[in-house]
């Protein structure tokens, strides 16, 4: 008997559907003049004394591999900063693990925790990667809505109706991209609450936690009784804007930091060298850098914020991370025909908030982590493209 | 408030108040009025310009001098100071800890312009003990902003 044909791609990866606004990415890599506003990261280098300082690194010839679970020095200062920032002691030998990004935490923490068909729990509209690292890792992911009026939370309730005997963990991401979106203490701890009560674990996506603006960031790991229950990640790309560097890290029980440890170990050995050095830099100096870039990404949501509702789309006030995320509703549009005519018609990149999920239909994400005055000009485009629309 | 947007007048100056207002969420009216009353009782001393005058063709030259003075009853070094400052060759004077007293920086069209300024007016006058006037060969940073202009970022226009 022939064997039955198989494709040369596995099952799992065939689960997986690739971002439907590639075609939208080509678009705007071919066209000249563009303002975008679709960027996830700083317009920031990185501050010079963290760069200086792995340039000093390299020159005395710290090129080879580090420890499997990050250098200690690093995971030193980590352990000092959680302390110091939520109040939270996590051991640096056993506790905490040096990730290439939160990227990489967030697929070692699904499979360190994941069977096959376990259900985790997560908001949508959510980033892009939190379904898609749960599927790799063969979970399933049960997506609850989250609405505008809510201010994009989860909400208790709607997590616990979702809960079956295949769900193994509640997977949260605020401050939030795409909405921009902060979570408050009390709507947080009855997610904890119901954490506890089905004994779930708690993936909590911190990356934005630095970029928070008149609030103040809870950390759900410093929840009571908390910190066992959850992967707490975080990482140096958008605080320090360091995003090409690729470090982050998992603080987690040492059960679970054991586990993912056995993941990274094989398949990733250790994050680079260079970029831990000059975390340990951020950790150690870079908070007055860090203040300064949130006042400036402070002045520039105000301003994005105030622009939008002025060209009448209406927008949510973000609280957190660097994104607005208005809605086009009153456009007619479905959100990706506002993106792809946006960029045709006036240059504006923008990324439609269906990417991030069905509950992202009609809005946009802009990000204001950019020039004020291209925001400006950004602006005045879309306020003459929404006029046309509205005919 | 004043603090904010002072700052930001600071990085750059031709900030509308009502754009002020927008970036710091305050009414436009309160920002006019704090800014009115920074201006009027010298919080604000002056909007200028920082210009690359190199670029610009016009050369000048530029001069750091030390002033060692010999401080006066009563008046300490300030009274030596204004008589240097008065001058309008001395573009920013300062005093200083350590092995001297007084840093001016001069700028003048030639150098033997500002050499005459040492020699014949500066060195002349009555308290100062010595000078040594250092030129600038090149200028890098200027208040902060670099002359060969900064870096580029470069993103990629669109990630998700």
């Amino acid at each position: 008997m022939p064997k039955k044909s198989r494709g040369v791609t596995s099952q799992r990866v065939s689960q997986i559907t690739p971002s439907g606004i590639r075609r939208f990415f080509d678009l705007v890599a071919s066209m000249e003049g563009v303002i975008s506003l679709g960027v996830g990261e700083p317009d920031f280098a990185t501050p010079w004394h963290i760069r200086e300082a792995a340039i000093y690194s390299l020159e005395k010839g710290y090129t080879m591999y580090t420890s499997n679970l990050g250098m200690p020095e690093l995971r030193r200062e980590l352990s000092r900063h959680l302390k110091y920032k939520y109040g939270l002691d996590y051991d640096p030998a056993t506790e905490l693990l040096i990730t290439i990004g939160v990227s990489e935490g967030l697929d070692l923490a699904n499979r360190a925790i994941l069977d096959p068909g376990d259900e985790v729990i997560m908001a949508d509209p959510g980033y892009v990667s939190y379904s898609s690292c749960v599927v790799l890792a063969g979970g399933s992911p049960v997506m609850v809505p989250t609405y505008e009026k809510n201010n994009f939370e989860l909400n208790a309730d709607d997590i616990e109706k979702r809960i079956t005997d295949k769900t193994k963990a509640i997977l949260i991401g605020y401050p939030a991209n795409p909405t921009g979106a902060v979570m408050s203490r009390d709507k947080l701890e009855k997610i904890a609450e119901v954490a506890r009560r089905h004994k779930l674990t708690v993936i909590s996506d911190e990356i934005y936690s630095s970029l928070v603006y008149g609030v103040e960031h809870t950390c759900a790991a410093s929840l009571p009784r908390m910190k066992e229950s959850t992967i707490l990640l975080g990482g140096f790309s958008k605080a320090y804007a360091m995003t090409g560097w690729r470090i982050g890290y998992a603080a987690a029980s040492k059960e679970i930091i054991g586990a993912m440890f056995k993941i990274h170990q094989y398949t990733i050995m250790c994050a680079p060298t260079m970029g831990q050095v000059a975390a340990i830099e951020a950790l150690k100096s870079g908070d007055n850098s860090v203040n300064e870039m949130v006042a400036d990404y402070n002045r520039r949501r105000l301003f994005m914020v105030k622009g939008l509702k002025k060209i009448g789309l209406p927008c949510f006030e973000p609280r957190g991370a660097f994104y607005a995320f208005p809605s086009i509703k009153s456009t007619g549009l479905s959100s990706e025909e506002f993106a792809e005519k946006l960029i045709r018609e006036e240059k504006v990149a923008v990324v439609p908030g269906s990417a991030f999920g069905e509950c992202g239909e009609g809005y946009i994400r802009c990000c204001y982590a950019t020039s004020l005055a291209d925001i400006e000009e950004a602006l005045a485009r879309m306020g003459r493209f929404v006029k046309r629309c509205k005919g | 408030m004043l603090k904010e947007i002072l700052k930001i007048l600071e990085s750059d100056a031709r900030t509308t108040p009502a754009k002020i207002a927008t970036m710091t969420g305050k009414p436009a009216a309160e920002v006019n009025k704090a800014i009115k009353k920074a201006e009027k009782d010298g919080t604000i001393l002056k909007y200028k310009t920082i210009v690359n005058w190199e670029k610009a063709g016009n050369e000048q030259v530029s001069a750091l001098i030390e002033v060692r003075v010999a401080p006066q009853r009563d008046v300490g070094f300030d009274s030596l100071a204004e008589r240097i400052y008065r001058f309008p060759e001395a573009r920013s004077v300062y005093l200083l800890s350590g092995t001297y007293d007084l840093l001016v920086l001069v700028t003048a069209k030639t150098m033997q312009e500002a050499a005459n300024f040492v020699t014949q007016k500066l060195a002349l006058i009555e308290g100062v003990q010595g000078t040594t006037t250092h030129f600038l060969l090149k200028k890098y940073k200027e208040d902060g902003e670099i002359l060969a202009g900064g870096e580029e970022t470069k993103r990629q226009p669109v990630i998700l």
